[in-house]
């Protein structure tokens, strides 16, 4: 179950974004200046339950500005890794650092979008408490001092994402789609270096996936925040994506789209035979089960097993 | 019933020392009840306060029996109801049954103590319905001693706590410690549940606990504004109950729930009214789709 080698020693293609990847392996965990040093950093990195191995000898660094997009079935660890770089899990083997330091909690550098669900329509809070709170929810006390620049980083938060209109209503009231837009601006809020974002488009409608995952590709375009992005589905942010980490059962491979997401590739990943078509600019995978259910973000599949962590 | 509008003879009892006193103490629950409410809304905790009143009663039913001041068997009740009630149920779908189990269990432990209790019926009955005009200055000092510990330790814990009960999940990444917050939480709860159960009494601590939180959700949404109203509404309805019930001599608690549940029916028909002016799809939304199209 563990990694195989013919896999991964294909798997490290040139960086795409401004830094050369790599370069900073093996440097103290300090935080220095975004642009000198990979924004995220797994040396050797391994994952396991029991005898379980999610994914190990994992050696991936994303470069400030840099869209990386994460692929895979349920239970490959795409989640796991997500948790691992929050610091909510530790890695079994291997090191990690986001944004120059070690997966901290509480860090502002790091912002983090979750999936949309639903809210309590009586929930006590407003669209702008929501962002206000991705800001300083994490401090201890009321937060009575610098009111005033709270509240004008706020306003400049929800005005970026469009949502000055609904900004002030109950969120439980609001669409998905207003909502989300709302957690782009709660995670943006605190100027991260790093953007971790776990299916944030599942169970929105086509424009307002179209419209958050702008709102994340301006961002990272605007202040070189490095973007993981885990989904099921590549095509809504195909255009964005710049690398693509694709886990299926320990094995893993990084590269392109281009480079990923061919019928070589993912046969090799899933030993079976995976076709991959390539229609009007969308990525079409047709096979195994799983790999087919891999892109089907509404039909959790079977064919690879295991729960997600 | 023709002297509740007897206002000379309410004039006449406000100067009485015992009154004031009362007076006093009820102004202190307010501020905790009200402080505390909108956070138990958003917890889902009502129920979980309404276990841990009558596990509070437990507590003053031992106390009195055992010959100490019902507010720290009260107090100790509680707090001793919080913590089970924090540390049982971590799973939330387990929640509810494991204070209805504690509960039923507390409260028929309080009455078998009670039945031992060889002294006045008015002591016993105190301790379920309230018994404000019998607190003296020890127990306004031990519930004001309370009541600024629990507004401190609320003033540390309230930002992390409220990202944590409304957003649990993006609060979990940002670091906030949920599994912490929670029991600290559930112990606030309870020493405010406690200082309750002396003047109003445990049946009826939801109505100072809850009620004015629920109403001032009702119609607002900004936490800080929620979390004013409800401090207004829980005084209003504990002083004004107090000095209602006075010049016709009845009890305390049913003024003070009948002025809540008053308070909480007017939120409820302010929050309809408004939700029926709302159009069903809002400005916003419309624009928000044209801005859209490409």
């Amino acid at each position: 179950m563990t990694a195989h080698p013919d896999v991964r020693s294909s798997a490290q293609p040139p960086a795409v974004g401004t830094t050369a990847a790599g370069a900073t392996a093996g440097q103290p965990a300090t935080a220095g200046p975004a642009a000198d040093r990979p924004a995220v950093a797994l040396r050797g990195a391994e994952l396991s339950y029991g005898t379980r191995v999610l994914w190990s000898g994992l050696d991936l660094d994303i470069a400030p500005g840099e869209f990386l997009a994460v692929l895979g079935p349920n239970g490959s660890g795409k989640t796991s890794l997500l948790r691992v770089l929050l610091g909510q899990q530790e890695l079994s083997a291997g090191s990690v650092t986001v944004a120059g330091g070690p997966p901290g909690r509480g860090s502002r550098r790091i912002g983090y979008i979750p999936q949309q669900k639903a809210m309590s329509r009586g929930l006590t809070l407003r669209g702008r408490d929501l962002v206000g709170l991705g800001l300083d929810g994490h401090r201890w006390g009321i937060g009575l001092r610098n009111r005033r620049d709270r509240a004008r980083r706020v306003d400049q938060a929800v005005a970026a994402v469009g949502a000055t209109g609904y900004a002030d209503q109950p969120v439980g009231l609001l669409s998905g789609g207003e909502q989300q837009r709302l957690r782009v601006a709660q995670a943006l809020v605190g100027d991260p270096e790093v953007l971790l974002c776990d299916e944030p488009l599942l169970s929105l409608d086509l424009a307002h996936q179209r419209a958050v995952s702008e709102l994340i590709d301006a961002r990272r375009r605007a202040a070189n925040t490095a973007v993981l992005f885990v989904t099921h589905e590549i095509n809504p942010v195909l255009p964005l994506v710049d690398r693509v980490l694709y886990l299926v059962d320990g094995r893993f491979r990084v590269g392109t789209p281009d480079e990923v997401m061919t019928s070589e590739t993912l046969s090799e990943l899933y030993r079976t035979h995976i076709d991959v078509v390539r229609v009007r600019g969308q990525i079409v995978v047709v096979g195994a089960q799983g790999a087919a259910g891999a892109d089907q973000p509404h039909h959790p599949m079977a064919a690879t097993g295991g729960t997600e962590q | 019933m023709d002297k509740l509008f007897d206002f000379a003879l309410t004039a006449q009892l406000l100067q009485l020392d015992f009154v004031r006193n009362a007076l006093l103490a009820a102004a202190v629950l307010g501020l905790v009840a009200g402080v505390l409410g909108p956070l138990i809304i958003s917890r889902n905790m009502a129920f979980s306060v309404h276990g841990t009143s009558e596990l509070a009663f437990t507590g003053g039913a031992a106390a009195l029996l055992l010959g100490i001041g019902v507010g720290f068997g009260a107090l100790a009740g509680a707090v001793v109801a919080a913590l089970i009630l924090g540390l049982l149920s971590r799973r939330t779908s387990e929640h509810d049954s494991v204070i209805g189990a504690v509960l039923a269990f507390g409260l028929g432990l309080g009455v078998l103590l009670l039945w031992f209790y060889p002294g006045r019926m008015s002591n016993k009955f105190g301790l379920l319905v309230g018994q404000i005009v019998g607190v003296d200055f020890a127990s306004i000092l031990l519930l004001s001693v309370c009541a600024v510990l629990v507004l401190a330790v609320l003033a540390v814990i309230y930002r992390p706590l409220l990202f944590a009960s409304v957003d649990p999940e993006v609060a979990a990444a940002r670091g906030v410690p949920a599994r912490l917050l929670a029991p600290v939480f559930a112990v606030l709860v309870g020493v405010a549940t406690a200082l309750g159960v002396q003047t109003v009494g445990s049946l009826l601590v939801l109505a100072l606990m809850v009620t004015p939180a629920a109403a001032a959700c009702r119609v607002t949404a900004s936490p800080v504004r929620a979390t004013v109203l409800s401090v207004v509404f829980a005084e209003v309805s504990v002083l004004g109950g107090i000095v209602l019930s006075l010049a016709p001599g009845a009890p305390v608690s049913a003024f003070v729930t009948a002025i809540s549940f008053l308070i909480y029916l007017a939120c409820r028909v302010i929050s309809a009214v408004r939700t029926h002016r709302r159009p069903a799809t809002s400005p916003q939304q419309t624009r928000e789709l044209t801005l859209q199209t490409p």
